[in-house]
């Protein structure tokens, strides 16, 4: 256990710095100079020149790349990003700022979507066939086939602005309030749809799999309650590659709050992400897709030692 | 009774004679286990509506897709504008029409480009094992590494939005999971007994590889692609909406649900039916994938 907690903690380190080194390539290998990119295109004459003098001995474009690279590798070690060539602020300051908001947002849809998607795909599975299981993998596969944007705006639509239940977008502090809860409940529904779907549809057949095995028959067979042979005995079993699926999916979400979070105007990671590029505010962009990129990682980590803790064929080797 | 012996099996064999039926082919299976699923039926008959509408754009509706009314502006739906008009004044059947088209060539561009590129590296990598596989192997593994669509995005950021840019960044998207599942039955199928044989009649390994071991990897292959050209369109549209992908003033699905949404509270038919054509395109895609899995591998219908 300990030697594979130890091997996948040091595996994760390579991970990182290669997703850092693509994104520094994606940035410097791209057709163009990087500091025209950068550069806003309605700067002009004098501030033009500046803000180009400014970026090259910024960014130390004037170096060779190798030296760049490993510069660039040790400001994120230090989690230096650069600042923001709009505001000026510091990029990380930016960012911790609105780590916790998508943050909340995504633990939320997660919650959510695994409550839903669970009890679904397992009730599905231990009543296959039934009507009750055509009904919820068809609304399975709605799930994973509706754009959330349109998704988000129907929601919004309906219960904001014709029901007025729920405030239809918007930032109300954190969600661990009242009017931060009502604000957060469309966007995270809106989040968490897709990953219901996946998250029923996975339950469903990982279950069935589980229901199949010979344990299990011998499990009825000892004249168990159907109850109990479903909760105590599959069910543990099942769920050990849902695991798994729980890292993807948030993963998913850290995505998807991108669209999500311009839908709902929600002051997070995703919209700062957006409005950096729109911006063309390179290293915001390049920043909140390393912080992205590196949650995710820690995230499939964190997801892979509790596949390994609970999964007693790893604990035990 | 020697007599009896002789002829006392006969009986048997030509009852199994008579119970061989010639097998049927693979295609014909396939088309049996389809037919029997009522689901891929109705996607088929829908995505097929939704082609023949975007092929026959011009025919079914007397508006232009840019054509502006600036009179008629967020009309409801009526007989004259079956899905009302927009804040131009366009109408918005005759967008969604067209959009169609930008969606559903996308769609399958991004996807095909993904599956080749993907699927020549991942059969590449899997067939010729040691430090290519391990490289490829590698790269993958670390695109893998952004969360959901990141990496589209970033490429889009990166290239700058468009189209053309669009497509190339759902490509590469798409290339890591076809390279994995490629490699996968690649790696199952190597040194299976068909390919020595081939081997030992003399065939190089690119016949090999290609005519053999690929031949019979292509059921996952076929029902990823399918499943990847609802993703493209689903993805394809986000971006638009974003501003990333098809630019304005072409009508694309994504587009036009991002510049309606500012009348959502008056005309909330703006956005209505250009999502209703990305859901329920997708939806159908989605329908045959799941079917295609279904009847191409019945180890996974569980």
């Amino acid at each position: 256990m300990h030697k594979y907690l130890l091997k996948r903690l040091i595996l994760a380190v390579p991970t990182i710095i290669g997703v850092l080194t693509l994104v520094f390539l994606a940035m410097h290998l791209a057709p163009g100079d990087p500091i025209d990119m950068m550069i806003p295109p309605d700067l002009e004459g004098s501030a033009r020149e500046d803000m180009v003098n400014r970026i090259r001995a910024q960014y130390g474009f004037d170096q060779p790349l190798h030296i760049q690279y490993v510069n660039y590798l040790t400001r994120a070690a230090r989690l230096d990003l650069g600042r923001s060539l709009r505001n000026q602020t510091p990029i990380i300051d930016d960012l911790r700022r609105r780590i916790p908001n998508t943050l909340q947002l995504g633990f939320l849809s997660l919650v959510i979507s695994v409550t839903a998607g669970v009890s679904l795909g397992i009730v599905s599975a231990t009543r296959r066939d039934s009507l009750f299981d055509n009904v919820a993998m068809f609304g399975a596969l709605f799930g994973v086939s509706i754009p959330s944007f349109w998704l988000g705006y129907m929601l919004m639509l309906l219960f904001g602005l014709h029901l007025r239940l729920l405030p239809p977008s918007g930032f109300g502090g954190s969600v661990f309030t009242v009017t931060g809860l009502r604000h957060a409940i469309l966007p995270a529904l809106t989040l968490g749809t897709t990953s219901a779907g996946v998250f029923a549809r996975f339950t469903r057949s990982s279950m069935l799999e589980v229901i199949n095995q010979d344990y299990i028959r011998t499990a009825r067979a000892k004249g168990l309650a159907e109850r109990v042979v479903v909760f105590r005995h599959a069910l543990k079993n099942a769920l050990i590659p849902v695991i798994t699926l729980l890292g993807i999916q948030f993963g998913a979400m850290l995505g998807g709050s991108v669209i999500v979070e311009t839908v709902f105007a929600w002051p997070g990671v995703g919209r700062y992400m957006i409005a950096g590029i729109n911006a063309r505010d390179f290293p915001v962009v390049q920043g909140a897709v390393m912080v992205v990129s590196t949650g995710f990682v820690l995230a499939n980590l964190l997801a892979d030692l509790a596949y390994a803790y609970v999964n007693p064929r790893i604990r035990y080797e | 009774m020697s007599d009896g012996l002789k002829t006392k099996p006969a009986p048997t064999v030509v009852a199994l004679e008579r119970d061989v039926r010639p097998a049927a082919s693979v295609g014909r299976q396939l088309l049996l286990r389809l037919r029997r699923n009522r689901m891929a039926g109705i996607g088929l008959v829908f995505l097929t509506l939704m082609m023949l509408m975007a092929i026959l754009a011009p025919h079914l509706t007397p508006y232009q897709p840019q054509q502006q009314r600036l009179l008629w502006r967020l009309q409801p739906p009526s007989r004259d504008h079956w899905m009302g008009t927009d804040e131009l004044g366009r109408d918005i059947f005759t967008r969604v029409a067209y959009g169609g088209r930008v969606s559903l060539v996308i769609g399958v561009l991004g996807s095909s480009i993904g599956m080749l590129t993907g699927v020549t590296l991942g059969a590449t990598a899997g067939y010729l094992g040691g430090r290519f596989d391990n490289l490829v192997m590698r790269v993958i593994d670390i695109m893998m590494s952004f969360p959901g669509v990141l990496l589209a995005i970033l490429i889009v950021a990166v290239l700058g939005p468009g189209t053309h840019n669009l497509v190339v960044a759902l490509s590469i998207w798409f290339t890591p999971t076809f390279a994995r599942i490629t490699r996968g039955c690649i790696l199952a199928l190597r040194d299976v007994e068909f390919a020595e044989a081939a081997r030992a009649v003399g065939a190089g390994s690119a016949r090999i590889l290609f005519f053999h071991l690929l031949m019979n990897s292509l059921s996952p292959i076929i029902v990823y692609m399918t499943l990847s050209v609802a993703t493209s369109i689903l993805v394809a549209a986000g971006l638009g909406f974003l501003g990333l992908g098809v630019q304005p003033p072409t009508a694309e699905w994504g587009i036009m649900v991002s510049t309606g949404r500012q009348y959502l509270r008056d005309a909330p038919h703006v956005i209505l039916f250009p999502g209703l054509a990305i859901f329920l395109t997708v939806l159908s895609i989605n329908f045959i994938g799941d079917a295609l899995r279904d009847a191409l591998d019945p180890r996974l219908r569980v």
